[in-house]
């Protein structure tokens, strides 16, 4: 019963591609193998990137599979994909999970299984359960309450911290790491067949981010948006700079984002009409058309604020390595720079600033990511932080 | 007869403006036929035909009026018919078109014009100066005398919709006797100044403390929301920043041009400029996005403060932070 744990070279491979989670790997497989380690409610946590989604997705296969994670069989696959009749994953786009969607979940949550042995339910932004009111989160709570036999929840959170209390208390939790820049190399090489030299750049540069990583190595204008980031930040030298310097991260971060949006937003609407036998082309629609028209434009603009913030905050974090990169310079210390590639970069910033004001700016490119995700205006926010990060002439 | 030709066409963006013209261009009709019969034609919502079906000429006889409303947002057929009416008018039928300005049916507002139609502009009433004109007309038009002050009073109160300020003049004209002066605006409209978050943050950037605490507290009184006023000023400090980098030499036009902002943008940033330097303006900037943090309530733990509050200390903070008040 305690195989998996005496011999780890026994994984199954359905848990290749959590890479660098040994001790999570264990936990789980020690769950899926032995009823009396396992129960109703998992809380996945861990930082953006280190594979929370994965791991659930992993568990859930390897709970449906015959053979506790073959990695090729019917219920692997289409676990894995989200697409299994017993496996539901919500993951929203908006700022929020809604209320009535939990409610729908509770619902669904009392359904026996209908072919596999577990019903099993994943939120993949479980912190935005509470994110504008406890309402959605409170829904959510009796169901964990009074567990069902068959249904498992898997929650997915960046920390602890992020989901409410009482959901916390009564789920059990796994605490993903970051993964080490060697071990997502080596994903990227497996998985999507990147050249190793691609894969440690895009690794390292993504601070083992896996999504964000197998992006950089896989899409070119991801990486000359990262440079241009990054490049902006030694030329500032005046207040003048500093509002240039805000307005082009500002729109580094939200052209990628609003041309996608707008081929993806009118698709959506042609679907939508054609649904409802509307003409398209009718310059006014009557009021049943429209009232869902205005829904759907809702979801749209909730998707576009998120989608615009999640980039910016991107930009922020690479921004925030450089300065972190100079610090390691200025006292010699002997962990690798995350920007080894943009060494000038790191070099001059770290010549012109002196240990202080480094972790000024550090300290004000996080008050701007705070900022930033409660609502604040990005752009001024990223003017302010601009400000402190002025290099003196 | 009444004298209005057979085609009239109004034609500018001012609502105000184009629904008087034609109250008056139906009312001159009406006094020669009294059972005149006036319909209404939406051209944004047009059925093919419907022009022509009412423009035939009834089995009783009798005058009419056709209006042409939303020109401007003609459809394809509404165009169409409207040109194939141009080309053979009915006798006994008046055609008021009304066109809100734009490209769209440009061809039907210029058939219009060739086929000698009466044109009444109604012109957009934007500028303060529009405003001051239009109501000294209003007061000309009541046989009233009004003194400059009391116009330019009475469009600081409830200039900032046309039809409000028509309407308030309309009042003064009924209600009072005599010349129009600064004390009947004030006996009217006293102490309701319209602060908006420009106003707020004009007076705040002049270094005018007490100006702008004031408006501040109007705005507030008013239902204006903390948060654009925050905007408001940062998106003015950023105007003043940029074109303060941008050095004093060189044309507006051209700085206007290379910044995307429009030249009396320009100059007023330039002329707002004298009491301030990149460095403040950067401290003014940075207090306005703790500013705009705040009001939104923050970070939950550090717990929000009172909007107002955050309002009048950032306010203070700003107009500390201008020449004249160091």
């Amino acid at each position: 019963m305690s195989d998996a744990a005496a011999a780890p070279t026994a994984v199954r491979p359905i848990w290749a591609d959590l890479v660098g989670q040994e001790p999570t790997v264990t936990t789980l497989s020690q769950a899926v193998a032995d009823p009396a380690a396992m129960t109703h409610a998992w809380l996945f946590t861990g930082p953006p990137g280190s594979g929370r989604s994965t791991a659930a997705r992993a568990f859930a296969a390897a709970l449906l599979c015959p053979e506790q994670g073959c990695g090729q069989c019917r219920e692997c696959r289409t676990a894995l994909e989200g697409t299994h009749a017993d496996v539901e994953v919500v993951a929203t786009e908006g700022l929020s999970i809604k209320v009535d969607d939990v409610r729908d979940l509770v619902q669904l949550a009392a359904m026996r299984p209908s072919v596999g042995r577990w019903r099993i339910i994943i939120i993949e932004d479980a912190d935005r359960l509470s994110a504008y009111s406890e309402a959605p989160a409170n829904a959510l709570l009796k169901a964990l309450e009074e567990p069902v036999p068959r249904t498992v929840w898997m929650l997915c959170a960046p920390s602890v911290e992020d989901v409410m209390i009482t959901i916390r208390s009564r789920s059990r939790h796994v605490r993903l790491r970051t993964p080490s820049v060697e071990a997502v190399a080596g994903l990227l090489e497996r998985r999507d067949g990147v050249e190793p030299a691609m894969a440690r750049y895009a690794a390292r540069a993504a601070q083992s981010h896996i999504g964000m990583a197998r992006r950089l190595a896989r899409d070119e204008d991801a990486r000359i948006r990262r440079h241009d980031t990054i490049t902006r930040a030694a030329r500032i030298r005046d207040v003048g700079d500093a509002i240039d310097a805000a307005a082009d991260w500002h729109k580094i971060a939200t052209e990628e984002s609003g041309a996608s949006a707008a081929e993806r937003n009118a698709s959506e609407l042609r679907r939508l009409l054609e649904t409802l036998g509307a003409d398209p082309a009718a310059r006014t629609q009557p009021p049943h058309v429209r009232s869902q028209i205005n829904q759907l434009e809702k979801e749209q603009k909730s998707r576009a604020t998120r989608l615009a913030r999640d980039m910016i905050d991107r930009a922020l974090v690479d921004l925030f390595s450089v300065y972190r990169d100079a610090l390691v310079l200025r006292s010699r210390g002997r962990s690798p720079l995350i920007n080894e590639d943009s060494r000038a970069v790191v070099e001059q910033v770290a010549q012109s600033l002196s240990d202080e004001r480094l972790l000024l700016a550090m300290e004000s490119i996080g008050t701007a990511r705070e900022r930033i995700a409660h609502n604040a205006a990005p752009l001024l926010a990223l003017e302010a932080m601009a400000l402190d990060l002025r290099l003196p002439r | 007869m009444s004298g209005v030709p057979p085609l009239v066409l109004i034609a500018g963006p001012e609502q105000v403006l184009a629904d008087r013209a034609l109250a008056q261009t139906v009312a001159a009709l009406r006094e020669g036929t009294p059972d005149l019969e006036v319909i209404r034609l939406q051209a944004g919502a047009y059925a093919p035909g419907q022009l022509a079906i009412e423009a035939s000429p009834s089995l009783f006889g009798g005058e009419k009026v056709i209006v042409l409303a939303d020109l401007d947002e003609a459809t394809d057929e509404a165009q169409l018919d409207t040109l194939d009416y141009l080309a053979a008018p009915q006798p006994d039928v008046t055609l008021i078109g009304i066109h809100r300005g734009g490209q769209k049916a440009k061809k039907v507002l210029d058939t219009f014009k060739k086929s000698g139609a009466r044109v009444i502009d109604a012109p957009a009433i934007k500028s303060d100066r529009d405003k001051v004109d239009f109501a000294m007309n209003e007061f000309r038009a009541g046989r009233r005398k009004a003194t400059r002050e009391a116009v330019q009073a009475l469009v600081d109160a409830v200039g900032s919709d046309v039809s409000e300020l028509a309407s308030a003049c309309q009042q003064l004209i009924a209600d009072t006797q005599g010349t129009i002066d600064e004390s009947v605006v004030a006996r009217y409209h006293g102490g309701k100044v319209e602060a908006t978050g420009f106003k707020v943050a004009d007076a705040a950037l002049a270094g005018r403390t007490s100006d702008a605490l004031a408006l501040l507290r109007h705005a507030v009184a008013v239902g204006v929301d903390p948060v654009p006023i925050v905007a408001n000023l940062a998106a003015q400090v950023r105007q003043l920043i940029r074109v303060g980098a941008a050095g004093r030499g060189g044309r507006s036009a051209d700085l206007a041009r290379e910044l995307g902002m429009a030249p009396w943008q320009v100059d007023k940033a330039r002329r707002t400029l004298g009491g301030w330097d990149g460095e403040s303006l950067g401290r003014v900037h940075r207090a306005l996005a703790a500013a705009d943090f705040e009001i939104k309530g923050g970070n939950r733990e550090g717990g929000g403060r009172d909007p107002h509050f955050v309002l009048e200390r950032t306010l203070l903070r700003v107009c500390g932070e201008h020449a004249n008040n160091r």
